[in-house]
This record gives C-alpha cells, structure tokens and sequence, in this order.
C-alpha cells in the first residue's frame, strides 16, 4: 500500500465522475477532490435554462448531496485552487503551498468564460460559466429596479430591460431565449451573420434564427468595441453601470442608433458576453504537457504517465475518428470522467502490482471512443446531436416542418457521415439516429440509414 | 435494488434507455425518462447503476 492519494482536480460533473468511478471500480486508497469554488459539485446546463429563467433553485443543480457523497470517503477540498503539477513525481502544489504527491492525477478543471477587457469592472456585464454568475445574472433580469435603472422602470411599459447578448453560440442563444421569456428587449450580437453556425451548421442556425426572431429577439451581426457607463451612484462607490454596448463597424442597416464617429450604440442595462471559453490549463506549466487549446491527452486519456484529463479541458485522440477532439458537452464530462478514471487505475496496476492492493484487480486500458452527444433547449425548440458536428466540410439540412421548427441533418467529413442532429423530432427518433454516426459512415449510406431511422411518424 | 427518478429534471437525453432499456423509456410526447421497472433484476444492476452514473441531469438514484 502506498498511502498516496489519487487527486482528481476539478470537482463539477467529470471530476465527481472520475472519483465514483474510482471508487466502484475499487481504489481504496485515499482520494482526493479538489474544487476552486466554494459548492457542492453541481450541473451546469441547467444555469442557462432553468435556473436562469428561476424555475430552479440552485439547490436543484446539485448533482450529489454531502450524504451521497458520504460513502466516497472523499478529502474533499472546496475552494481550493491548485496552481501547479510536477507531472515526473505527480505531485500537486495547491493555493495554500501544500505539495501533494500523488499515485495518480486526473485533470477536469473544465473551461473559464471568455470576457473583454475591463468588463468585470462594470456593473451589469455579466459572463455565464459559474453557479454565482448565473445567480447575479438572474438577479438582474428578475429586478427591473436595479440601481441604475431608474430610466427604464420610468419608461416602463412591461418592466423588460434592455439586455444585449454578445456572442450567439448555443450558450448566447440560449440565455436570449430566456431573457426574452422573462419579458425583456433582448438584442443577440454575433461576429456571425447566424447563430449556433459553427456548431450546427447555417441551415438549422437559420431556422434557430427564425425562432428568435418570431419570438421578439432583435439579431446583429458585429463585433463589440467597448461599453458605455456611467458612475454607480451619487457616492460614486461601486463599479460604474454598464449603458451601451458599442459595436466596432457599425450594425447592418436598420439597426439603428447610430454613434458619433460612425459606430453603432445599443442601449442596455445588462449585457451578457457569452463569447466562448477557454480551457483552464493556465495552472499547468510542466513542459511534459502540451496545454494548446486544452491538455493534449492521447487515446486512453492519458496526458502523462499516472496524468489523465477528462471533461471541457481534455483533448484527445478519439481512436474512432482519427484526430484530436475537445468537447465542451455535459455528457463527455461524465462519459471521459469515468474512462479517465479506470483507465489511471488499469495503469497503476500495471506498474505497480506489488501495490495493487489500493486498486482494483488488473484491467487492460481502454480506449476512450464515445459517440459525442449534445443538446440545447431554445423556447420549445429541442435540438439533440450525436458526433461530432463542428468541423463538417459537409452539412446537409432537411427541414421537415419548418413553422414547427422540426429539422434533421447530417454532417460529413472526408466523405464520411459523422454527426446528425435533430429539431423537434421523438425522441425515439432522436434516439435511433444515435447508431447511424456511431462511427464513421459512408456519406450515401447514412443517407440512407437517417432515412429509414425517420420514416415512421 | 429500488430505482427511483426525479424525472422533473429529465433533459430527456435518452442514454438511460440506451443502457438499460428493459428498465427505462421515454414518454413519447417531450423525451423525459419512464422507469418501467422500479425494482429490475439483479441481471440488470451493472446496467442500471451505468445509467446512473452516466445520466447527465443526474435524475436516476439508486438504493441498496
């Protein structure tokens, strides 16, 4: 017996992942759990939807309760930041200065929220990543009377703010949908001309664009220069309040509000940037890892010997398709969290089976070769898609109801079919396109297989 | 073993039904997961304690 721990870094869903699976594929051993915020490990889809439109307490985004995590026996470190990683003696500094070596590491500190410079110094600019962010973002779009807002509650008419959205990825499109059902002036802005585009294609980016629109969102394609503010408060304490984003060449025609010097204003009293993540590597500076755009991990999820990664920030060698993938989906945090879990095991039992009485009895490593699956919730709208969508050089799009929004489509690459998504379909439907992207596919033949998965009702 | 769901916060992903689907389904009309058995067979705990695990709105609690 060793007596050292396994440190799984980062406790949201592929860190509790990893450390169940450690457990219920026998590591006995001490385990330790390290978090940088302060919660429970809790859900994060749900911060843009549910809880962000207030049907969910926040209590409801907690993904185990201290007594189910009771059994786990965890040394549970919320909180806590770690801050470096001697990946040759595995050995973990933490913020406090403690070094803690390690027999194994697994990597899952996810992504942060892109933002722009000077943003989190002015109030009512809000980004969307954390359980706290989504509850100041949501005390924003709840209270119409928020300091500085004397303007709009004066203005009334309903009590809708004006709330502009930098950034029309899913996570922009989704928050809009929100903010529009609470009744407020929402504004989308996007560097592309169509929402989710990148992700999901023009056609059904289109359709999504079409839903927004029939519901009331106003969508701009431009870049953000800046914000307008003025001070917090006769005192002048506090940060000053956000009242205008400004965008760098001026909206399309008809966007109105035209600035001094040419550029377009649009008046807001929140501003939302959901302009993208990046992974949170910055705290891995041992040259043995390759930290470009995520921790380089090869197909086992290994990112060095006894270092695994999973979730957001892990990015590997999917053995099905043949290149290096990054997810940030709430499934392949669970999926990789587990994978990278028996996979560390399968390797401390190899090299010293001597102590292998901490782990489970000797299994073979396994590649890590899910079929990516994502979903996103806009007003009625579900879309669900299994592979890898983005990075098509092939989209094709059928739209089978489109005031309905119901649509389907298949995504290609290299003259293979790898991904399909589905608008609005059954679920039984959704669910059998699932087996037609399992792996690669001729582009006819899963044509054909998305066909007859779709035929009946 | 005894399943019970707080099917409320379903995102009707459908992995459960892909892993254990003589123990789970979906209601046709919005996706969210139906157990169709509360207390499956021992045959089928490996199944359903996966499902568990793998359930990304984490909805699916297991008891002993």
């Amino acid at each position: 017996m060793t007596g050292l721990p396994i440190a799984v870094v980062g406790a949201s869903a592929a860190g509790l992942a990893a450390v169940e699976a450690l457990r219920r594929s026998g590591w006995r051993g001490p385990l330790t759990l390290i978090g940088d915020e302060p919660h429970l490990p809790y859900d994060r889809p749900p911060l843009s939807k549910q809880l962000l439109h207030g049907d969910w307490t926040p209590e409801k985004l907690t993904l185990r309760t201290a007594e189910q995590l009771a059994p786990l026996a965890l040394d549970l470190r919320l909180g806590t930041r770690a801050t470096g990683l001697d990946v040759a003696t595995r050995t973990l500094t933490l913020d406090g200065g403690e070094q803690l070596g390690c027999a194994g590491v697994i990597i899952a500190t996810g992504v942060a929220a892109r933002t722009l410079p000077g943003a989190d110094r002015i109030a009512g600019v809000h980004t969307l990543r954390t359980l706290d962010d989504a509850l100041a973002l949501r005390s924003g779009l709840a209270n119409g009377g928020a300091p500085g807002s004397e303007d709009v509650a004066a203005g009334g008419g309903g009590g809708g703010r004006r709330v502009v959205i930098v950034g029309n990825g899913v996570l922009g499109c989704e928050a809009a949908a929100v903010a529009r059902e609470l009744g407020h002036e929402v504004t989308l802005v996007g560097i592309g001309p169509t929402p989710m585009a990148a992700v999901v294609g023009t056609e059904v980016g289109e359709l999504l664009a079409e839903e927004h629109r029939a519901r009331g969102v106003r969508l701009l394609t431009a870049a953000v220069d800046g914000f307008e503010t003025a001070p917090a408060d006769q005192d002048g304490a506090g940060d000053p309040r956000v009242t205008a984003v400004r965008l760098a060449h001026g909206g399309p025609p008809g966007s109105g509000g035209v600035a001094a010097g040419g550029g377009t204003r649009l008046p807001a009293d929140l501003v939302l940037l959901a302009i993208g993540s990046r992974p949170a590597v910055g705290w891995l500076d041992d040259p043995a890892l390759d930290t470009t755009d995520g921790l380089r991990c090869d197909t086992y999820c290994a990112a060095a010997p006894g270092i695994y990664a999973a979730g957001d920030v892990a990015r590997w060698d999917h053995p099905v398709h043949g290149r290096p993938l990054r997810f940030e989906h709430r499934m392949n945090a669970t999926e990789q969290g587990m994978a990278a879990a028996r996979n560390l095991l399968a390797e401390l039992a190899a090299e010293a089976p001597a102590a292998a009485e901490d782990a489970a009895p000797a299994q073979e490593r396994r590649p890590f070769a899910p079929v990516p699956y994502f979903w996103s919730d806009q007003y009625a709208v579900k879309i669900q898609a299994y592979g890898p969508t983005a990075g098509a050089d092939r989209v094709e799009t059928t739209v089978l109801d489109r005031a309905e929004r119901r649509a389907l489509a298949l995504y290609g690459r290299d003259g293979n079919a790898v991904g399909v998504l589905a608008a609005g379909l059954p679920p039984r439907q959704a669910r059998a396109l699932r087996a037609v992207v399992a792996t690669p596919l001729p582009w006819e033949e899963a044509r054909e297989r998305v066909a007859a998965a779709t035929a009946d009702g | 073993m005894k399943i019970t769901l707080d099917a409320d916060k379903c995102c009707a992903a459908g992995q459960c039904v892909l892993i254990a689907p003589e123990v789970f389904d979906q209601r046709e009309e919005d996706g969210v997961v139906v157990l169709l058995d509360a207390e499956p067979p021992v045959e089928q705990h490996d199944a359903v304690h996966e499902a568990a695990a793998i359930c990304p709105a984490a909805v699916i609690e297991v008891h002993a």
